[in-house]
């Protein structure tokens, strides 16, 4: 009903009733806003606070300064774990956009082609990526199971038995199997994005573009991938932001000490066992200050690096 | 107008809802007293609801509720709930380390013999187990104590006409008769470190001298670059030709696996296996062995460790009922139940298993024992003992690491926060 054709017979209600409507949005916010603050604000503000402060067990002392940050930033073993981690976040992380950028692309440029058989593909790709991932760690624990798995049986039957080997026990090749494991979980992610972004680029470009010649590798590079490039860069960021804070498959598959002698070692896996002490060793003490440092300088990272990229992908839209 | 009506039935809602769960809660008080009790056991359900009907016949007005976490995830779980002073009215406790810090918040009620008269009669080494070396008192009731030894496979031994070795060089030609035979010799593997913790507590004392060296190094008398120490841990790789095929790889659970389905003849491992074998295959037949050392009279080392412990936490509100049960779990009654019904040496003094093959575990640990070293001695800050233990082998094992340089990490890491390696 129109508030104003009301407004000469309930005045004084009428004052109320634009009071609430003034403020009415926080009302509506509020249930969303609290969820938050208790949840994610409050949470991100005490881990910060808990990071300046020594910890004896679960007791809180006296205030430290910055001597969890140095610690953890200089002091051995710490600091070598720290810089061992992060390089392994860094190549899961390159290696996952590698993957999805080339292999994942190309997908769906395919897909995008359309056709009953490729709708399928698309559901095949899609569908790991519904699953949660401690049930694709399981899967994959027991598929690379040097005694009983799959990987290494198939490996003989087809004569490559030569190089079956421990996967996931083998430093050599534990962080990488791990990646794959993560990529074929993924990839059904970027892949639909990607194909969204490709169904939005009009078609007459593409057109007009043939009609002057291009090869169809220079349609995808000169109109394609300039159109494509903010999904991309979108993508990528999010993708950056999951692999630095990696967690569930490693702890699923590899336990919390970064097995073996820490080679599939990563962020999240580093600040678990600091601050909750290691699981797998079972009953050791956590170290709450140390463990909300390395929390603390985690967010650093993914949240600079996560500016930097809409920074940058947001120029690229504007230069468009 | 309709707006604001709407708006006022939607506050008057909120706020019938605000007294409904305010008035929720506290109404009714129960006759009897429900105690809480929270454990790492998932695989023990059955044996606890036993225990607990045994000690509810007895005590009428107490109920007793068992509620077990995943092992893995129990710590965590048990520290954050009694850091929100909430928590079980009696806690399953990890030893030494584990419960030193819960010990050392306030978080449990102190025992001694006369809260626990049971408590009297434990060994000092067990009680250790369950101390707080900061304030010297006894926090929990020690339920197990394991051992580590070599457990075999007695029908694959008696088939190939094989014996008991007597010596580390019989031992290996063992190894050497069983792989030549298709079978995997040792199923011990080295994915999951831990494992290997396990399995340096089965071989390692035979080569570094038994206590002498234990007591040495805990006392600070010596480092872990000691000699001794690094030729244990060379000795640990001349079993790696017996262990499975890719054996980084193999899991714990796969040990399992492989000796309860006769793949593997033997595995270095603790006590608390038994149920487990027998579970997975009842017509398993076992023995038990120390790992020789290199003369027949030197070795023979079995490692040994008290498990954990039973305690209270200090924010029950039912404290005497807790202790009451607290001393049915301390009464040899109890230890009995405890060692027939799941297969473990209890820790309480007196107690003889049924078990054959659990009888003859603790009969050889009688005979020659030393402590299971990391866990007894340096795992009460980080980095652990056993944390460098075991990642710093899986290095070893992977040729990573050097012995030299296992020992080297390993006294570094220590150095950190071991008082008496900073001397």
């Amino acid at each position: 009903m129109d508030g104003r054709h009301i407004q000469p017979d309930f005045g004084g209600i009428n004052v109320l009733d634009r009071l609430f409507r003034r403020r009415i949005y926080w009302l509506f916010l509020a249930p969303a806003l609290i969820v938050y603050t208790v949840f994610m604000v409050y949470p991100l503000l005490s881990s910060f606070g808990y990071s300046f402060f020594r910890w004896n067990g679960y007791i809180r002392e006296g205030f430290a300064g910055l001597a969890n940050y140095s610690k953890v930033l200089f002091e051995s073993p710490y600091s070598e774990r720290l810089i061992g981690a992060l390089k392994h976040n860094v190549m899961f992380f390159t290696a996952t956009f590698a993957i999805q950028t080339t292999f994942g692309l190309f997908l769906a440029v395919m897909l995008n082609r359309g056709g009953r058989f490729l709708k399928a593909c698309q559901v095949a790709y899609f569908a790991p990526y519904t699953l949660s991932m401690v049930v694709v760690g399981f899967l994959w624990l027991l598929l690379l199971n040097p005694t009983w798995g799959q990987v290494n049986k198939i490996l003989a039957a087809i004569g490559l038995g030569r190089f079956a080997r421990p996967w996931l026990g083998d430093t050599a090749t534990a962080l990488h199997t791990i990646v794959l494991v993560n990529a074929w979980r993924w990839l059904g992610f970027p892949i639909t994005v990607y194909l969204a972004g490709l169904q939005g680029i009009p078609e007459e470009l593409h057109e007009v573009a043939r009609v002057d010649g291009a090869t169809p590798w220079q349609v995808f590079r000169s109109v394609t991938l300039p159109l494509l490039a903010p999904t991309i860069g979108m993508v990528s960021i999010l993708t950056f932001i999951y692999d630095f804070n990696a967690f569930e498959q490693i702890f699923v598959m590899q336990g919390s000490s970064g097995s073996p002698f820490y080679s599939t070692d990563v962020l999240g896996t580093f600040f678990y066992r600091t601050a909750f002490g290691d699981s797998t060793t079972g009953g050791e003490v956590g170290q709450v200050g140390l463990g909300s440092a390395i929390a603390v300088l985690m967010f650093l990272v993914v949240c600079v690096a996560s500016i930097i990229g809409v920074r940058l992908t947001r120029r690229q839209e504007v230069e468009m | 107008m309709r707006k604001s009506r709407f708006l006022l039935t939607c506050l008057v809602c909120v706020a019938f809802l605000a007294v409904a769960v305010a008035a929720g809660p506290g109404a009714g008080a129960a006759a009897k007293t429900e105690l809480t009790f929270w454990s790492w056991r998932t695989e023990d359900i059955d044996a606890y609801a036993k225990f607990i009907k045994a000690f509810e016949a007895k005590n009428p007005g107490i109920t007793v509720k068992f509620i077990p976490y995943k092992n893995t995830e129990y710590n965590t779980i048990l520290a954050t709930a009694l850091q929100g002073g909430t928590g079980p009215d009696i806690v399953q406790l990890r030893s030494y380390g584990g419960m030193e810090a819960l010990a050392a918040a306030g978080y449990l009620v102190p025992l001694d013999a006369g809260t626990v008269p049971g408590l009297a009669k434990f060994p000092k080494d067990l009680l250790k187990g369950a101390t707080n070396r900061g304030d010297g008192k006894t926090y929990g009731v020690p339920f197990a104590i394991q051992t580590i030894q070599v457990i075999y496979n007695r029908t694959i031994f008696d088939k190939l006409g094989l014996k008991e070795p007597a010596t580390w060089d019989e031992f290996l030609k063992l190894g050497a008769a069983l792989k030549a035979k298709g079978y995997v010799p040792l199923a011990n593997g080295g994915k999951d470190g831990w494992t290997f913790e396990t399995l340096f507590g089965g071989v390692a004392a035979n080569f570094y001298g038994g206590n002498e060296f234990a007591d040495a190094v805990i006392a600070g008398k010596t480092t872990f670059n000691d000699p001794r120490f690094v030729y244990a841990l060379r000795k640990m790789l001349e079993l790696r030709p017996y262990m499975p095929a890719s054996f980084m790889g193999v899991a714990y659970t796969d040990m399992q696996m492989m000796f309860a389905q006769e793949m593997a003849a033997m595995m270095i491992g603790g006590s608390y296996e038994i149920g487990t074998f027998e579970r997975l295959n009842p017509n398993l037949k076992m023995g038990v062995f120390a790992v020789p050392g290199e003369k027949a009279a030197d070795g023979g080392y079995v490692g040994v460790y008290v498990d954990g412990s039973y305690g209270i936490n200090a924010a029950s509100k039912h404290k005497e009922e807790a202790l009451r049960f607290i001393n049915f779990l301390a009464s040899a009654e109890y230890g009995q139940m405890f060692a027939d019904e799941l297969s473990q040496p209890s820790a309480v003094p007196g107690v003889k298993p049924k078990h054959p093959v659990l009888a003859e575990m603790l009969a050889l640990a009688e005979k020659r024992s030393a402590p299971h070293l990391m866990l007894v001695g340096f795992r009460f800050e980080q980095p652990s003992g056993s944390t460098l233990l075991q990642n710093d082998l899986q290095g070893m094992f992977s040729d990573k690491l050097t012995p030299e340089q296992v020992a080297a990490d390993i006294q570094a890491g220590l150095a950190k926060w071991y008082k008496p390696f900073q001397k």
